[in-house]
């Protein structure tokens, strides 16, 4: 099929940038979303023109490292389906794709399509994890976890990071990458002894870098992973818990 | 080619009272003291980040680097099928020895007895620990942990969290990490690329970095120095890794000179899917899962291109069941592999690119409903026909195999140290412990118990001895002279100004390497192999274009000095492969088969680590580490 693209270039973080306009003739179906950007930089290094930048790494839809917007659609077209895993037979002989980088204040453009996510690793070294110094670990069959906590604590912990969340939300807000992380430890019971120190460290930490959710469920369907916002509700109440109680009594909750 | 042998500092005893001896006869590092001591850990694999989470909680001043923009990102993320231990949870046999016996038979003969006993031993440790950090693993109705068995293991001792295992035990190590990170005991610097490891009166002593966003050349200095950088599989350009994994960090190590061990052992996995054409920039594993209950064919007949319905049952070749009656569609990877591409050798391929054999679950759909098919692989089937545009259900898979694992990589002894002292090598990126095949669900196992549970008590043996010294400092001639190095290396690059991409060059890389050091290898094509990269590289010197500048993120030029890496790795698998005059494990050499065309072993001549000396580039000098077998005996695989 025969595509025309309109690709986002920008320099670097303070450079201008602008939509630059590409043929893409000649991209077979059976191509990713990726594999058709690989292309197009081949022809683009052929007529010495420097190729568009974009991450990417294992492109089986698990590491997080891409993902653009494409026709304004975070990860493009197909549900719960990063940009590497979206295969070209998803659009038409002739389409014209708008190919944008994430946008959101905290997410600095490092080049073109490639932006800086680093405030997720902030929000994660605030409090996203279960304190277990390697060695002091019972056995692991020694506290049973239901199978039905242990499901979902797994469909949270699914997130793969890659910010769609925050690029498909019309305030940028931080909840459904935030809560994901949280029902996973939380549901577990090995998450409980930190459970509402964490929350409010990572509440808080994302609260420096994105803005505040209305509740528009964009994230929800841009996620790759389909990972549900009822996550939210989960992490809302817990702020709440955290910031009334007695942290003593908590544990009993 | 002279030769020395290299002491692997195993410990002597009975196998199972080795590890306990050692670590209580090596040296400790008193708490006080550890703050003392600086450690790079360049990776944040499984490998890593369970070193770097666990060095830093015993007190140690830790610095990790890594080119991701994020730790979680490493290339262990993409793991499905499971992690190996021997809890023995289901009551069905499994011990440390077995699982022992198992991992040392697995990999044809080819790895350390003590080594693997310990790797057995500490899997336990390891599932208790993962646990603890909130890995979500599958679980019974009952609360307790569920096992599969993998890979035609005889026991069930595979723990998995759904088809995302390594995600799972990647994020508990990297939350570990960062929690360390936010103790201030883990300094963590990301979008970072490690271009060289300094060395000094032979001593690892630091290493020289550059900033892949704004290209600057730094120095760091430390007492030690880890290697947790992952395997070499993309020296084939299409193989089951990410796409930013490669060999540099390892490779100039070993151009400072480590030793490099038995490069071409390489895993081929038999179930990858097929590429469509030549832009396919990758190849996507499907689970081995899929082999439980798939049955494998091809069409009798060369060049049948009916579809498959249309094929009946008295013109289809089922050729694992038919070779392989006892283990059929579970023979272990490389059979299967090998298998497959005899098949497509003799065009009996199926698909549009006639490249790939049969998956076929029609059977099982009909036996056991499309119900309990979709339950126990829903998720790939999916996979599969988001990429291929095929319903799994209503039409055969198409699968063939795919570069997956390297076995070999940088020599290391007991206590993971390279023969370079203060420098160590974790994870997949040492030769350690899967001798010249690994077993599925044993990588996962093998970076983390290195991390977790070996490395933090050998290192304290090494840097005890350092007490009171302050690292190299980074003014130093050592850094100063690697520094000017690493920047005129990057400018040559640059200025090349051919007409050719890296990808070009990759890819024709790739072709010559799995054509002559694939899934089999002659001595003909092999030397074939060596004057043709040989070739390629000259031109790559001449003809390479890599656009723009080096002082912001220039995504060519990073490669561009990886693929330039992967030349000189790919000569040297070609080497070592020529050298080793037997078949075993992933290592076929065509002369060397039984009459049933399976790998022969030569344990009179090959019993032994290759490991091999950059000479400073002259012709590489062999080292060997003689394999002392005590405890297994050594017998001829069969899967009839
Ligand atoms: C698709 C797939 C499925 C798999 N499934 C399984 C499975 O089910 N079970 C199993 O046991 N094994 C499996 N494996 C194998 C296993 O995942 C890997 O062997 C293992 O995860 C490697 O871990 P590692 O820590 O050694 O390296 P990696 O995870 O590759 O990490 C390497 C790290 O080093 C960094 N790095 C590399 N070079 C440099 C440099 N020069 N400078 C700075 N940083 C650098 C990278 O940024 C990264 O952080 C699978 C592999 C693949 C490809
Ligand atoms: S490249 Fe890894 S998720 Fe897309």
């Amino acid at each position: 099929m025969d595509l025309t693209l309109e690709v986002w270039r920008q320099a670097g973080e303070s450079a201008e940038g602008r939509f630059e306009t590409y043929d893409a003739p000649d991209v077979s179906e059976d191509m990713s979303f990726l594999e058709m950007l690989d292309l197009v930089n081949e022809r683009l290094i052929a007529e010495e023109r420097e190729p568009i930048a974009f991450d990417h790494d294992c492109r089986e839809g698990i590491c997080g490292s891409c993902g653009v917007m494409i026709n304004g659609k975070a990860h493009g077209p197909q549900l719960g389906t990063a940009t590497c895993q979206l295969h070209m037979r998803q659009f038409e002989d002739g389409d014209r794709i708008v190919v944008e980088p994430w946008r959101a204040k905290a997410f600095a453009i490092v080049r073109d399509l490639v932006v800086d996510r680093s405030p997720l690793d902030r929000i994660i070294e605030a409090g996203g994890y279960i304190s277990a110094p390697t060695g002091a670990a019972p056995d692991a069959n020694m506290i049973p976890v239901p199978k039905e906590s242990a499901d979902a604590a797994m469909d949270a912990a699914a997130c793969i990071g890659c910010a769609a969340c925050i690029a498909a939300c019309p305030n940028s807000a931080g909840q459904l990458f935030t809560s994901a992380k949280l029902a996973h430890l939380d549901l577990l019971p090995q998450g409980q002894p930190e459970r509402y120190k964490r929350v409010e460290a990572m509440v808080e930490t994302m609260e420096e870098f994105f803005g505040s959710c209305t509740n528009h469920g964009e994230c929800e369907s841009a996620c790759p992973k389909s990972i549900s916002i009822d996550n939210i509700a989960l992490m809302n109440r817990d702020y709440l818990i955290a910031k009334l109680k007695n942290r003593k009594l908590a544990g009993q909750h | 080619m002279t030769t020395t042998t290299l002491d692997s500092k195993v410990p002597s005893g009975p196998i199972e009272d080795r590890w306990d001896n050692h670590k209580f006869s090596i040296n400790l590092v008193n708490p006080a003291n550890k703050r003392k001591f600086t450690v790079i850990v360049v990776g944040t694999g499984l490998a890593g980040a369970s070193a770097a989470a666990s060095l830093a909680e015993l007190g140690y001043r830790v610095r990790v680097f890594t080119f991701h923009d994020s730790a979680r990102r490493a290339h262990s993320i993409a793991a499905q099928g499971g992690i190996n231990a021997s809890k023995n949870y289901p009551n069905d046999g499994d011990s440390a020895f077995r699982l022992f016996y198992d991992t040392v038979k697995g990999g044809d003969y080819r790895s350390r007895e003590s080594n693997v006993y310990r790797l057995a031993q500490v899997s336990a440790d390891i599932i208790d620990q993962c646990t603890a950090q909130g890995v979500p693993f599958a679980r019974d109705y009952g609360g307790l942990l569920a096992n599969r068995s993998f890979g035609g293991a005889q026991v069930s001792r595979t723990f998995y969290a759904r088809g995302q295992t390594g995600q799972q035990l990647l994020l508990g190590a990297y939350q570990a990490m960062m929690r360390q990170v936010h103790l201030g005991n883990v300094e963590l610097t990301t979008q970072t690329e490690l271009v060289d490891v300094v060395v000094k009166d032979g001593v690892a002593v630091g290493i020289v970095t550059r900033n892949l966003l704004t290209g600057d050349t730094e120095s760091h200095s430390a007492h030690a120095v880890v290697l947790a950088t992952g395997g070499y599989g993309n020296a084939f350009y299409l193989s089951t890794n990410a796409m930013k994994s490669n060999v540099t960090a390892a490779w100039r190590a070993h151009k400072k000179g480590a030793f490099f061990a038995n490069p071409c052992y390489t895993q081929i996995h038999p179930t990858c899917i097929p590429a469509s054409d030549e832009f396919q920039s990758k190849l996507t594993l499907m689970s081995e899962s899929l082999r439980n209950d798939g049955r494998i064919w091809v069409p009798d007949k060369v060049g049948d291109d009916r579809p498959a319905a249309d094929i009946p049952e008295t013109e289809r070749d089922y050729y694992l069941e038919r070779r392989y009656p006892a283990f059929g569609n579970l023979v272990p990877r490389d059979v299967a592999s090998r298998a497959a591409k005899k098949e497509v050798d003799q065009m009996k391929g199926v698909g549009p690119l006639r490249n790939g054999v049969f998956l076929d679950f029609a059977d099982p759909i009909d036996r056991l409903g499309e119900g309990e098919i979709r339950e126990r692989y829903g998720n790939l089937f999916e996979m599969y026909e988001r990429i291929t545009g095929e319903d799994p259900y209503a039409q055969p898979m198409r699968i063939y195999p795919a570069v997956h694992y390297t076995m070999g990589g940088l020599w290391v002894d007991y206590n993971l140290m390279t023969n370079l002292p203060g420098l160590y090598c974790l994870g997949e990126a040492n030769f350690s412990d899967h001798g010249a095949n690994r077993l599925g669900a044993s990588a996962l196992m093998q970076g983390l118990a290195d991390g977790y549970f070996v490395l933090p008590y050998t290192i304290g043996d090494y840097l005890s001895e350092s007490l009171g010294n302050e690292p190299v400092p980074t003014d130093d001639q050592v850094f100063k002279d690697a520094e000017t190095e690493a920047s005129d290396h990057v400018n040559r690059l640059l200025s090349i100004g051919g007409t050719r991409s890296v990808d070009w060059f990759h890819r024709e890389l790739g072709k010559i390497v799995w054509e002559n050091c694939g899934m089999e290898r002659n001595a003909e094509g092999l030397e074939k192999a060596i004057s043709e990269i040989q070739a390629l590289k000259t031109e790559f010197d001449t003809d390479l274009r890599v656009l723009g500048s080096a002082d912001r993120l220039n995504q060519s030029l990073d490669k561009a000095g990886r693929v330039e890496d992967f030349f000189g790795l790919a000569e040297l698998m070609c080497r070592d492969a020529l050298h080793r005059e037997e078949s075993c494990g992933g290592h076929f050499r065509v002369e060397h088969q039984t009459e049933d065309g399976e790998a022969l072993r030569d344990d009179e001549n090959f019993s032994y680590v290759a490991a091999w000396d950059w000479n400073g580039g002259e012709k590489p000098t062999l080292h060997k580490e003689p394999l002392e077998f005590e405890y297994v005996k050594l017998a001829q695989r069969s899967y009839k």
